[in-house]
Formats: structure tokens, sequence, C-alpha cells
């Protein structure tokens, strides 16, 4: 009884909180004379983007600006991830490595860069890579094909001709062969214990079809070289250093924590397991792949996944070197030129929220299958 | 049970406080916590810029000032909040500041669905480009592929848009949160042109490296009217700023300086009287001592004082007149008659 | 019949033992480990020399000018130096200082006796040190009683604003933190499901909108004419956004109990409160003061964060020498100081959570 009346007072407070709330911020843009609603985004946004992934121009809508701050963070999100793992995973296992020079400098790699601020780093990566990188007309070429350049670094890009399709067709093909196969070959070595190279057939399939397909086809891909124009490169991609600098800085930053949490995954596995799989014959590295990390993986992924967010939510700082994104475009030019402070930060707000909860729900996911594993 | 205690007195808070009447709202809550909170800049020398001790100075602290004396009679009871460009509108409309003279250009949306209201013109201004001399390069129009640094959040991104649109050229924009990251950037070859208000452009090239290196073009692509702006729905307010800036105005244009003031006491002048609050309608029409404009002119200056102490040969930008100087000598400054 | 006697054992040969057989058996023990090492070594080679040379062989420290520095290669400390004071104190005015060093000076006497070990009132003093001596360190900080000069925290900045923000933030993000854990394990369907409604949700949102829009939109929500101070709304996003960490840390101590101790508080006819206050927390909370330990660390790296709504901590106000007009192109310096600044601060912390972690281990270790 007791517990109900007071959940009842609960949500009728919060209720009333919420209520006022909304009720002030509506009399108070209506006194300002400020307008309300998400007409805004309707409306042609008027400024460039510096890096957009989808077609972009001062004619699009504020919308559309929307849109191309969130692929931005995307991007970045997803690169930053792909990096940190990888640069987690290889220093954690360096730290434990019995070579005392290595262990020694994974050691002093995360003891560094976990213990100083994000946003310090991505501001000294930002200037320090800048600063000594030559202007576009004393570009570092490889060849006259790649560029670097304080402009950024700048590549060839692939155009796509008339009957590219197929090579595509024959890549998908490829990888559902792959997939299947592996699926028997682990059958077959359960039933048999006969090993079977799916490595080597999956990747010669994933090369090799796409390849004869784009023999038979004619070659159907060119690339579009950049060109020293005036003043910068026209033409090919650009990895432009705003996005060097803040993938960098959070790939080392995160990729420190990730290493510490695959250190203590590692050393909650039992020395039993290693000394066991010793013990059959196996080899350092297989030990290591085969027995200790599926067992770690359990340990290790929740603290992943905390990490996962934390970089998604960490790009936000782009803001802070001027790359472009969610923050930094929507949050930034575009509630300032429209003034509509409340829809915005809500709007950008609900996006990290969507992306955290989908990246809590993938990694739950992953870590009860591999749960499961456990017999 | 704790946490249903603190929510009734939070909710007990909030009622308390949802009783606060509005109308001739900013005026009052001006006089009661005994300063202006006025919005500025985060460091651009010449309108808004503090010395390493905390000091404020600048054409732009100058409105500051000069609404506190209007107000209170002591032109030293001014709070500065630093913003970005980013975070300008939206802290005037929470009304988080008072007053915002911030460099900021009046331009219809602004002016309209945005909430705000401008004052007046405290500068006339227009767009710029900054270059290394190295590039050779004499007219924006020369600026085809160019890429360019700039703030983010101000009608510089849009007036530059539209210029290369309307010029059928591409540009690349490189934008910040701060103009001190955009200098620092441009220094650093991001990019390979600056562009902002003319006269931020002159006060930023003095925080190169090489200032010599850089050369300010020609042109100028955009009308750029920079004013004090405050929030909509409060006339009486409005009022206050637009008129201690018209004060400082007249001031000039009679002759009355914060030297001779004293003097100018005892004119006969009618205008002069007037506008010193002896005769006349003096303070009543707006709700303030008859002395206001007094205090203005005595702690603050006339605007040609200000000019040339922030901006002007006094400074280190020297930025001549141009556009600023008082319509009977061949500028915009232009202050209606105070009777 | 001889007695059969051992051979005495030889000496393991030269190359397994000292100097040598250390090297072989940690740096070259297998042809995998041998290429590692030496790249190691190469890289070491590469960075060590320069970074040394800059930072200390070719640096300069002595002068107060520009001009000080006019022929190094090295670093110029002369900008650090010369600035000190503001990367300290901020703008806060330079007669006051003995202020905050009082208010700093005070909170490490009054610490010190929690580390030692014989100290009885620990208990006591932690309660004092955490409700009273923030109400001092105010009065110190801002003034305008006890004859004091009343200083704006517009002017408050620099390195001791860092350490207010982080203070504030852990302090007031504690209590809230364990009321939303214990809401989080609450029988109740919808207490349980508002607390990680919040945790949730300020779990997910970047610090920075947050801080945006206490800085600049708080207002809005308030009725009309209500404001307060925009240091004090910065303190405010910065709490609730650890409270929600903070919870979480604090969950896992009360999921460590034993269940035992839950049973046999409500067998002694404890009320919820009362079993919650006397037997569960005080465990709980011992239990993972590394953790919050560790989160405060994440909080004093965030406070960075407040530069890009406006206020000078200790990075912002380095920022800002950069564009010092007499001082320009000496950003390395001022990053690599502050760098050091924060993780002279960061490591230790560190470094001590763990201490505690071994400690507090083998207490529980049966």
């Amino acid at each position: 009884m007791r517990s109900l009346f007071f959940q009842i007072l609960l949500v009728a407070g919060i209720g009333f909180f919420g209520y006022t709330i909304f009720q002030n911020t509506l009399h108070n843009l209506e006194q300002r004379g400020i307008s309300t609603g998400f007409g805004f985004l309707d409306n042609e946004a008027g400024f460039g983007i510096l890096m957009t992934l989808v077609p972009f121009d001062e004619t699009y809508t504020y919308g559309r600006t929307f849109l191309v701050g969130l692929l931005n963070t995307l991007l970045v999100a997803a690169l930053g991830i792909f990096f940190a793992t990888v640069i987690g995973f290889v220093m954690g296992v360096a730290r434990l490595s019995k070579n005392w020079i290595v262990s020694r400098l994974a050691t002093v790699y995360i003891e560094v860069f976990r213990n100083i601020p994000l946003l310090l780093q991505i501001m000294f990566w930002y200037f320090a890579v800048l600063r000594p990188l030559p202007g576009p007309r004393q570009s570092i070429k490889m060849g006259e094909s790649v560029f670097l350049n304080n402009r950024g670094l700048y590549l060839p890009s692939p155009v796509y001709e008339q009957g590219f399709w197929l090579v595509m067709v024959a890549l998908a093909l490829a990888i559902v062969a792959s997939i299947l196969i592996a699926r028997w070959a682990h059958q077959r070595q359960e039933k048999t214990g006969q090993q079977f190279h799916t490595v080597l057939v999956a990747l010669s399939l994933i090369i090799g079809l796409p390849l004869l397909a784009f023999l038979l086809a004619g070659m159907p891909l060119s690339w579009n070289m950049p060109e020293l124009q005036r003043f910068n490169l026209t033409g090919g991609m650009v990895v432009i250093p705003e996005l060097a600098a803040l993938l960098t800085a959070l790939s080392i930053y995160t990729g420190a924590f990730i290493a510490e949490a695959v250190r203590s995954g590692i050393l909650a596995v039992s020395h039993g397991q290693t000394e066991a799989a010793y013990a059959l014959g196996l080899r350092p590295g297989t030990t290591l792949r085969l027995v200790i990390i599926p067992q770690a993986l359990r340990v290790i992924i929740p603290q992943l996944t905390s990490q996962y967010l934390n970089l998604t939510k960490n790009s936000s700082l782009a803001t802070a070197i001027g790359y472009p994104d969610l923050v930094a475009v929507f949050a930034g030019t575009t509630l300032n030129q429209t003034g509509q402070a409340v829809e915005v930060i809500a709007m950008t707000m609900a996006v990290y929220l969507v992306i955290s909860l989908g990246i809590s729900m993938f990694m739950n996911w992953y870590n009860k299958r591999i749960q499961l594993v456990e017999r | 049970m704790k946490k249903i205690h603190v929510f009734a007195s939070a909710l007990a808070l909030t009622a308390a406080m949802t009783s606060n009447a509005f109308a001739g709202a900013t005026l009052d809550s001006v006089k009661k916590k005994g300063f202006v909170q006025c919005g500025v800049s985060t460091g651009l020398p010449g309108f808004s810029s503090a010395d390493n001790k905390g000091n404020w100075s600048g054409l732009d602290v100058d409105m500051c000032r000069a609404v506190a004396a209007a107000v209170f009679g002591d032109s030293g009871k001014v709070k500065y909040t630093p913003l970005t460009a980013k975070e300008r509108f939206t802290a005037l409309q929470s009304g988080e500041i008072d007053m915002l003279p911030r460099n900021t250009t009046w331009t219809l949306t602004r002016d309209t669905s945005l909430g705000l209201n401008f004052a007046g013109v405290n500068y006339y201004d227009g767009q710029g480009f900054m270059v290394n001399k190295n590039l050779g390069v004499k007219s924006a129009l020369e600026l085809d592929g160019a890429s360019f640094c700039i703030q983010a959040g101000t009608t510089t991104e849009l007036n530059l848009a539209d210029y290369f649109r309307a010029n059928n050229m591409q540009y690349t924009p490189v934008t910040f949160d701060s103009s001190d990251e955009t200098v620092k950037a441009f220094d650093a070859g991001r990019c390979d042109a600056l562009t902002s208000d003319q006269s931020q452009l002159y006060a930023l090239r003095i925080k190169l490296g090489n200032p010599d290196g850089a050369m300010v073009l020609p042109e100028i692509i955009s009308k750029e009217p920079l004013g004090p702006v405050v929030a909509q729905g409060d006339d009486e307010w409005f009022n206050i700023v637009r008129w201690s800036l018209f004060a400082m105005v007249n001031a000039e244009e009679l002759g009355i300086s914060s030297a001779n003031v004293g003097e100018k006491m005892s004119s006969s002048d009618p205008n002069v009287r007037r506008l010193l609050g002896l005769e006349g309608i003096k303070g009543s029409g707006l709700g303030l001592s008859d002395d206001w404009a007094v205090n203005i002119v005595k702690q603050v200056g006339n605007y040609g004082e200000s000019f040339e102490r922030n901006v002007g040969a006094g400074s280190s930008l020297k930025i001549s007149r141009g556009l600023n100087a008082l319509w009977n000598k061949g500028g915009l400054q232009y202050a209606p008659p105070i009777r | 019949m001889t007695e059969h006697t051992p051979h005495p054992d030889l000496a393991p040969p030269a190359s397994a033992v000292g100097f040598v057989g250390w090297l072989r058996s940690n740096l070259f023990s297998s042809p995998w480990n041998t290429v590692l090492s030496l790249f190691s070594i190469y890289i070491l080679y590469l960075a060590i020399p320069p970074i040394i040379s800059w930072a200390f062989l070719e640096s300069t420290w002595i002068g107060d000018t520009r001009e000080a520095c006019a022929d190094t290669a090295g670093a110029c400390w002369v900008f650090v130096k010369v600035r000190m004071d503001q990367f300290m104190y901020g703008f806060y005015p330079e007669s006051e200082y003995w202020r905050i060093n009082l208010a700093f000076g005070l909170l490490i006497v009054l610490g010190i006796p929690l580390f030692i070990k014989r100290f009885q009132h620990k208990g006591k003093l932690a309660a004092f040190i955490l409700v009273f001596y923030p109400i001092i360190a105010f009065q110190l900080f801002s003034g305008g009683n006890f004859g004091l000069e009343h200083v704006e925290t517009s002017r408050w900045g620099g390195l001791s604003l860092t350490l207010v923000l982080a203070g504030v933030g852990i302090v007031a993000s504690l209590p809230l933190g364990v009321v939303l854990a214990l809401g989080r394990r609450s029988q109740m369907p919808i207490v349980k499901s508002v607390c990680v409604v919040f945790i949730e949700f300020w779990r997910g949102v970047p610090l920075i909108t947050v801080l945006f829009m206490s800085s600049v939109m708080l207002p809005l929500f308030l009725p009309e004419g209500t404001n307060f101070d925009k240091l004090l709304r910065a303190m405010i996003g910065i709490a609730l956004f650890q409270s929600a960490y903070m919870a979480e840390v604090v969950r896992g101590g009360l999921a460590a109990i034993p269940k035992g101790q839950y049973e046999a508080a409500e067998a002694l006819g404890l009320s919820y409160w009362k079993s919650m206050g006397l037997i569960i927390l005080p465990q709980a909370l011992k239990l993972v003061i590394p953790g919050i330990v560790n989160t405060f660390i994440a909080l004093f790296k965030d406070t960075t964060l407040v530069l890009i709504i406006g206020l000078f901590d200790l990075l912002a106000i380095i920022q800002q020498a950069f564009a010092d007009p007499d001082w320009l192109g000496f950003s390395i310096e001022g990053y690599v100081f502050a760098a050091s600044i924060f993780w002279i601060f960061c490591f230790g912390m560190s470094r001590y959570s763990m201490a505690l972690e071994k400690k507090l281990h083998t207490g529980h270790a049966r």
C-alpha cells in the first residue's frame, strides 16, 4: 500500500514537473517571439559544409544538414570503433607479453594516453598534424595519384562504369559461398575431425570470383585522379585533416581503455587453461586465439560496450576542431542560423540516445551469443 | 522517501517561482541584481576583448558600459558573458544575458523569427577576405577553388556561399567555433583565405605569426550593419539600449565629450541642454534619471571618442572612420534628435 | 657397496643467468620476439632523444620576455612561467590568491588524517569534509562575507576552477548516484523504471550537449526571470551527468553484497532505509571506492569540456594565452604543460585506486 502511494506520488510529481517545464518553455518562447515547430527543416540552408557523404550544396535544406552531420558522426564513430578495437587488442596482449620491452612500451602507452583529457589530445593532434605538412603546391607525392598536404590526403576515387554491377554480384556470391563452405567445414570437423583450409578457399573465392567478373565485363572501372588546381587539388577522394586528427585521438584514447579491458579479461581466464592448451600441444599463438580470447571475451565485452558508447559520444568533441559532425553542423551552424535551439538540441540528443541504445542492444545480443558457448 | 521529499521541495520551489510577473521585466531585474549582464565575444581586439587581468574593453564593451551608466549612473556595473557566435542568440533568447553587443549583423531573419530586436548600428561593416601575400591574389574573384576559414554560425558563412554562387565559382568552407581557432588554422595553412567582417580582419591579422605576410583584399562582398541586440518583447529595455547608443552619437554631433561635458552643462544651446537632461523630456520617457546621458558621456565618452580609443587612431587597429563617420562628415552615423 | 654420491649440480650456463640470461629470456627468446624487441628499441631510439633535447637540453627556462627564447631550438618554458599565475588562478585578483591557496591547503590538512591508519574518527572527518568543507571553501572563493572582497565566478579560472568543478561534481553526484542506484534495484516498478530511464538518458547523451543545454538553454525551461550563475549551471549539468555513472558504480557494489546481508538486516526488523543506511550501503560503498575514484578521474578529464561553453578552466586559459600577440607560436609548450598537469593528477589517482583495490581485495578474500 505504502509503496503504491509513493509511486503514485512520484508519477504525479514527475508529471507536474515535466508539465511545468513544458509550459514555461512554451510561455518563454512565445514571450520572446520565437517560432516553434519543425517547419524550419524544409528551409534552404544557404551555407556550405566541408565534408559531405551525400550530395550537398547551399541549396539543400536544413533537414539535409541533419543528415550530413549524422552521417559524418556515424563515419567517425564506426572508423574509430574499428581502429580503437585493433589498437586495444594489440596493446592489451602486448602488455601481457613475455617480451620485457614490448610489455613496458604497451604499459607506457596505456598510462600516458588514458590519463590525458581527450579534448586536449584532439587539439594536439590537429595542430601537430597540420603544422608540419606542406602546402598544396609542395604536396608530398606518391606517384602522380596520391598527394599529402595540409589540406588532407588525396587519393584517386573509383568511377564505376556500366557493367560494374556484375562484379558486385560476383562479390556477393563469393561471400555467401564462403559462409556456406565455412559451415560445412565446421560440421565436417565436428563429425570426423578432418580439417579444411576454409580461410584459403574463402579468400581465393572472394578475390577470384569478382576479379573474373571484372575481366569478363571488360574492366568497367576507371579512376578519378586528384589534380592540382590553382589553390587546391580537385577530384579524387580526400581525407581531411580534421577527420584524421579526430580519428587518431579517438582511437588512441579509447584504445588505451580497451587495452586495459583486454588485459583484465585475459587475466581473468584461469592459468590452468593455458597450461592445458600447452599440454595438448597447441602453440602460444593458437592458444591465445582458440582458448584464451574466446573465454576472455565474456569479461571483455561489457567493458568494450561502454567504451564503444564513450567513443561515439566523444566524437561530438569534433566541434572543437571543426570536423563537421552532427554537433558541429546541426547543433552548431543550423541551430544558430535558425535559432530553433529547443528543437535542434532535442533532435541531437535523440540521435545520440538512439545510437547508444543501438550499440548496447547489439553488444548485449553478441554477449548472449558467446555466453551460450559456455558448457 | 528521501527522493519524494526532494521532489516535493523542488515542486514547491518551482510553484513559487512561476508566479513571477513579466511586464518591463528586464529593467526591473537589471536594477534588482545591480548590474547589466552583457554578452560579448570570446576575444576580438577593438570590439570586445579581455586583458590578462580579465578587464574587458572595446567598442562593443563601451555599449554595455553606456547602458550601465544610463541605468545606474555607474559604467562599471556590467558583467560580461563571453559567447561564441553559436551560443549568442540562444543566450539572449533564454534571458541569460540582458543585451548582446557582439559584432552581430542585423538581418531580417534574426530580427523577426529569432525573437531578437536590433537596437541600432554601432559599426557599419562589410565582409572581406584576407589572404597570404605569396598567393599572388589581387581580387576575390581570383579565388575560384580556394578554401576558406570561417567562424561557424555567422552571416559570413551565408554571404560566402552567396558570393560564390553568384559568381559561379567553387569554394571549400572550413568552419571553426571561435575566431581564435580560425586564425590559428589560417596561420597553419589549412585554408587559402580567411573571411570575416573587414573590421575583424584587421584585428585578427595582428594575431598571425607573420602579420606582414598577409593582406586584406579590397572587395567588400556584403553589408554588415553590426549593432547591439536585445530580446523581443520588452520595449522599455529596447528603448534604453537604443537611446544609449543614440546619446553617444548625438553627443559627438553636438561636440560634447567626456572632457568638456562639465562646461557644456552651462551651455545655452537647447539641443545640448536637452541631451544633458536640463530641459525637455529629460529621463522620464525612458524611466531613467535625468542625468542618464550625462553619465554616459562622462564615463564612456561620445561615439567618436569610443571609436578612436578602441578601433581608430588611438588603438593598434588604426581603422579609419569611413562609413562610421557622422552623417554630416560623409558617413552613415545618424541619430534621431533628442527632443 | 659404495654409497652413491650424486654429482654436485653444475652452475647454470652463463647464457641463462645474469644480464645475458635476462636478455635471452625477456627479449630474444624466439625469432619473433627478437624482431619485436629490435623494432621497439628502434622506435625508442627515434622518439626519445629528440623529445629529451626539445624539452630539456635545448629548452629555455630563464627570462621574462619572448626575446629570451629568440634563438632556442627547444621548448620555451618561459611562456609557461610568465603565465603561471593565470594558469593556476585564472582572472582571480592577485591580492586574493591566498584565499584559494588557503582553501586547498585546508583540504590537504583535513584530508591527511584519512590516510593515517591509526586515526579513529575517519567517518566523522569524511562527513565534515563532504558537508562543511564545501561551505567554507565557497566562502573563501566567493567572498562577500567576513570582510572578504566578493569575487565573481566569471573571474575564477585555471587549475583552481578545474579542481572546483571536479570536486563539486563528485560531491554532488555521489548522493544522487546512491539514490538512483537504490531506485534501480527497488521492488517498486515505477520507481525502478524512472531511475532506469534517468540513468540511461544521461549515459546516452554527450556531455557537450548537456553543457550547452545547461549553459544557454536552461533559462528557457525555468519560469520567466529566474536566472542563476553560469558556473553553477555548468556544475548542475556535470553533476546530473556524473550521477548516472555514479549510480552504475554503486549498483555494482550493491550487487556484490551477499544476499544474506539483506536477509539478516530484514530479520532484525530493520526498516528499508535503516537496513540500507546501516548495513548495506556502508559495505557497498567501501567496496566501490576504487570505482568512485575511477569515475572521479573521468570527471576530472571531462571538466575540460567547459571550455566549449566559455568557462576558463586550465585548458581554456592556456588556449586563450596562445592568442596573445606577444606570445604567438608556443602552443606545443602550452599543450604539453596542460597534458602533464592532467596526467600527474589522473595517474596519481589511478595508482591510488589500484592500491585501494588491492587492499580491499585482501580484506574480502576468504
